[in-house]
């Protein structure tokens, strides 16, 4: 009996949070102008969507994000395992002092993100473009690569490095066969999740973008809406969004649960 | 020549370059507003003038308290709904399906926006008004997902035993939740306060974009001086922000256990 | 100078983390094709005189030969030394054969080589069949051989072994140590190996370095260490046994729990106070008899599989452990002969406390780092440097930090029949030594007292 209720509560729930989405996918197959009206089935608005001409520029912001997000994802990847196995062997005050300014970025509200590193561009006198995107997201991305891949380093059997290294490897070669190969399923996790991270942001972006019309699938999907409210176009765009989030996800979820398979057949 | 390779296969000065990288990019950022909030923008001097504006101008100190109304409404609302769903989700007898929790922790993963349009998309769809409620509507939509996670995840790293210890000490079930579950749950609710008040505090666009520009919030504030050209009256504004969030912070005080949340996937 | 016969030369090494001294001038001298033990409790600096021995960690002072090279500053990956970790340290992504072929790889010895020098080694330490396994998926004894051969098949001029069976259980690690010695037969490598284990450390070496708090002990073949240990801790830490104070009368005689027995030490002087070692196994115990040259009462009687262990209390008052096959009921009255050959006579270290200090006013001295009251010491400037002695016994130690004069942790426990003598830690890293009845455990936290009429207090010439 409790548990009836209580299942009835969380699926109560879960449609509230899924009712919007579901309507915004239903309603993405029809043409109609108005939402909630339903004029037969049509893939039209997904069709057109892509067809060029009229929505150029909404692909070109598609591009303009996947380009940024990879980018910026591949930096952070880079420098925030650097800094991981920099942090691992670090002690006592140096290393809090740098855990706390890497969590700063993650505490941060976007806002204030955004506006500080719009004022520091400004101060700097530095054009805003793709540069200042890129290096935006970098700053908000990096700390979570470097969370992902902290706890592999620590998992790691220390004298594994030492024991690379009294096998006749340098330091580099210790690095490359041994350490890298043992961090690698984090920096993927930290490179999927800086990437989504990117792709999903919007008060960072809209800050440091500048106003050359540049433009990112947020800040069109901003600039669409506040002109014209919820826009025809914009349901099957949401959707394909939504898609593609999930399937993000699924693969990172698969990954960990395998991974996590894995170390229970070790043991 | 030599120094330099010591340092570099000194593993400890790996994390140099990201510590640069965060003095220029985090906290020289965070010292400039600082610095803007308090400059007089003609005249370059060291000014409370942007914080008297703020205080003598009857439409920012309100959008401000009415901005700190909403959050907290939305932060209790958030917390109403989203406790009972962490419980049962974290409670192996009333749910055993880790896919419920994916589902519940997904819209976390959507873009903000995409998710502010759908929710207006289902307002329009029921002929429900955008104004007011619509907005607190919106916001608990929008951040559920972020109050029970948190607070799921504390309530699952739970030590069983202490349940089991109270039981076995012959306390009821009511009593066992009061006595035990809640308070060993209160990390999570506090980084779940977190996670909710900030956003909503400090969100733009998503207020007017929920109620077709009728209701202007904090954060669009910040956002419209900053669009507008007055830097140094928006860095003020966004130090205000930066103190209440500050404050906020210094009441949940988990820091550790927020990051390790948003760090981990799903 | 003739060194050509040692394969490490370790002189005068010394290495602190901050404050803490953990190797205090160390030095060691190996033979080529030694099985060497350091042994040791834990943080007494074993493992620390490995890393750097491997190349891992540096020491602040002192000078590492191998094969008559310095070696002292060379990094790890070109020392002629290879190293089998505790916790294996297998390379997770690595097979067997990848792990074991890691250092030749390195080395770009051709494949062919590789692939038969692989297989020896492995057919040595006897995992063949085992090449392509996942080195996750083995045992703890299956992965420790493939650590064994991933270091041995580098032909080292030294093998290290940093505790390797630690994590092994019982069985496991007797078989172990077995073939280890066997593997020392064949290879003809030197073994220097790690542990805390005093019986593995017997059954493996040529040669055991005791070490405690950062200091070697003894150096000594195992037989030397377990019949003549030459202070207190040494004899406490291999084996079990009887740690008594006692006096040396005379040559060939000694006086202890009362008694005076026959030795066969000579050179201490007379009367000179020492500490008598007894191995429990030495004293022979029997229905109360004319013959005894003790007797006492069964305090309590344990079945330990081979022999019993037995504790007696003296009539003199004094508890001393007994192993015989026999068992005597607890309540029964026994008598007890040692062998003049089985009383081992060692010299005391410190008879008592003496700390340097100096004067702070007529009624107050520093020592340890704290201002203690003492008796007037009449006409004095402030300043002047001061001998305090204190003995054992005059000590005191309180539950409560607070009601001592200053803090400190108990260290090391030795237990001489009739009392405790007990090292407490001050904060600022000194060592106090007290006689006590009371019961402590080793760390508890105590407060230590003096009193003014217990300091006898010594002014230092000052030239």
């Amino acid at each position: 009996m409790k548990k009836f209720f209580a299942q009835t509560y969380l699926w109560l729930l879960l449609t509230m949070l899924y009712a919007p989405i579901v309507i915004i996918a239903i309603f993405s197959f029809t043409e109609a102008k108005v939402l909630g009206n339903w004029t037969g089935f049509s893939t039209k608005l997904y069709t057109s969507l892509f067809s060029g001409g009229v929505h150029h520029s909404l692909l070109s912001a598609i591009e303009n994000t996947l380009i940024i997000a990879l980018v910026a994802a591949v930096i952070s990847t880079i420098l925030g395992s650097i800094a991981a196995i920099g942090i691992h062997n670090l002690r006592g005050r140096k290393r809090q002092v740098i855990n706390t300014l890497n969590n700063i970025p993650m505490l941060n509200p976007d806002i204030i993100t955004g506006i500080s590193l719009f004022l520091l561009f400004v101060s700097l006198g530095i054009t805003q473009g793709y540069t200042t995107v890129i290096l935006a997201h970098v700053a908000f991305c990096t700390p979570y690569v470097v969370l992902c891949v902290m706890p592999r380093l620590q998992q790691m059997n220390p004298n594994i490095y030492e024991a690379a290294l009294d096998l006749g490897a340098t330091p580099m070669q210790a690095l490359r066969k041994v350490i890298i190969p043992e961090i690698k399923a984090g920096m993927i996790s930290g490179f999927i999740l800086a990437f989504t991270l990117s792709i999903d942001d919007f008060a960072v972006t809209i800050f440091t973008i500048g106003t050359d019309g540049l433009e990112t699938l947020s800040t069109y999907i901003y600039a669409d809406a506040r002109k014209g409210g919820l826009t025809p176009e914009l349901r099957p765009l949401s959707t394909i969004i939504f898609a593609a989030v999930l399937f993000l996800l699924i693969v990172i979820n698969v990954r960990t649960y395998r991974s996590q398979k894995q170390k229970e057949v070790k043991l | 020549m030599k120094w330099l390779f010591k340092l570099f296969t000194k593993r400890s000065s790996w994390s140099i370059p990201y510590f640069i990288f965060l003095l220029m990019m985090v906290v020289l950022p965070l010292i400039l507003i600082f610095f803007y909030a308090f400059q007089d923008e003609q005249t370059g001097a060291f000014t409370f003038k942007y914080f008297e504006k703020f205080i003598s101008n009857p439409e920012a100190a309100n959008t401000f308290v009415y901005s700190i109304g909403i959050a907290i409404i939305t932060t209790i609302a958030c917390i109403v709904l989203g406790y009972p769903a962490a419980y049962i989700l974290s409670n192996r007898s009333l749910c055993r399906s880790k896919v419920m929790v994916i589902l519940f922790i997904l819209p976390m993963w959507i873009n903000i926006l995409v998710r502010t349009l759908a929710t207006v998309a289902l307002f329009d769809f029921m002929k429900f008004p955008l104004g007011e409620t619509a907005l607190i509507f919106g916001m608990v939509y929008n951040f559920l997902p972020f109050m029970i996670y948190p607070i799921y995840n504390t309530m699952q790293k739970m030590d069983h035993s202490y349940i089991e210890a109270a039981q076995d000490l012959g306390a009821s079930p009511v009593r066992v939740f009061f006595k035990v579950v809640f308070p060993l749950s209160m990390p999570g609710v506090m980084s779940g306060i977190m996670m909710v008040f900030m956003p909503t505090i400090s969100t733009f666009a998503i207020a007017e974009l929920l109620t077709m520009n009728n209701i202007k919030l904090f954060g669009t504030t910040i956002q419209e001086n900053i669009n507008n050209g007055m830097w140094n009256y928006g860095a003020a504004l966004s130090l205000i922000m930066l103190v209440i969030i500050f404050v906020t912070d210094l009441f949940s005080d988990s820091d550790e256990d927020r990051a390790s949340n948003e760090g981990g996937i799903i | 100078m003739e060194n050509s016969n040692f394969i490490i030369e370790l002189s005068h090494l010394s290495k602190s983390f901050g404050d803490k001294v953990v190797l205090d001038d160390v030095s060691l001298f190996v033979k080529k094709g030694e099985f060497v033990t350091i042994l040791g409790p834990s943080g007494c600096g074993k493992t620390t005189l490995l890393r750097i021995l491997a190349g891992f960690g540096n020491a602040n002072e002192g000078e590492i030969r191998i094969a008559g090279e310095d070696i002292t500053d060379v990094p790890p990956h070109k020392r002629p030394v290879n190293t089998v970790f505790q916790r294996y340290a297998l390379f997770p992504h690595l097979n067997v054969y990848d792990n074991v072929a890691f250092g030749l790889k390195l080395k770009k010895v051709k494949s062919d080589e590789i692939d038969s020098r692989v297989r020896k080694v492995l057919k040595m330490v006897g995992m063949t069949d085992y090449e392509w396994r996942d080195v996750n998926s083995l045992s703890g004894g299956q992965q420790q051989r493939v650590a064994i051969a991933r270091a041995i098949i580098n032909r080292p001029q030294v093998l290290l072994l940093d505790e390797p069976l630690a994590a092994l259980d019982l069985k496991m690690r007797k078989d172990m140590q077995m073939e280890l010695k066997e593997m020392h037969k064949t290879l003809g490598i030197t073994f220097v190996y790690v542990t805390h284990d005093q019986e593995e450390a017997l059954t493996l070496s040529d040669t055991i370095v005791v070490m405690n708090e950062g200091k070697v002990q003894q150096i000594g073949t195992p037989t030397d260490i377990y019949n003549e240990p030459k202070n207190s801790f040494v004899a406490d830490f291999i084996g079990e046994s009887n740690i008594l104070n006692g006096t040396m009368l005379c040559d060939k005689k000694v006086e202890f729990m009362g008694e005076e027995f026959e030795c066969v030490d000579e050179g201490f002087g007379e009367n000179v106070p020492v500490d008598v070692v007894i191995r429990p196994e030495d004293v022979y115990i029997m229905a109360q008899s004319e013959a005894g040259q003790f007797d006492g009462v069964v305090q309590s009687c344990i079945f330990k599989g081979v022999h019993y262990e037995m504790v007696v209390l003296t009539d003199n008052g004094y508890e001393i452990m007994i192993q015989d096959y026999n068992a005597f009921e607890v309540g029964q009255a026994v008598s007890m002969i040692v062998k003049p050959s089985d009383i081992h006579v060692m010299e005391k270290e410190r008879t008592c406390n003496c700390f340097e200090g100096e004067v702070i006013d007529s009624t107050h001295v520093r020592i340890l780092d704290t201002s203690f009251v003492c008796n007037d010491l009449g006409d004095v400037k402030g300043g002047e440097a001061v001998n305090v002695r204190v003995a054992f016994d005059k000590v005191e130690l309180m539950d409560n930090k607070e009601d001592g004069t200053l803090v400190g942790d108990v260290r090391f426990i030795l237990y001489k029949g009739d009392h405790y003598h007990l090292t407490v830690r001050t904060l600022s890293g000194e060592n106090i030594y007290v006689d006590t009845h009371d019961v402590w455990d080793d760390r508890d936290i105590v407060g230590v007292r003096i009193m003014p009429e217990d300091m006898n207090i010594e002014f230092v010439e000052n030239k």
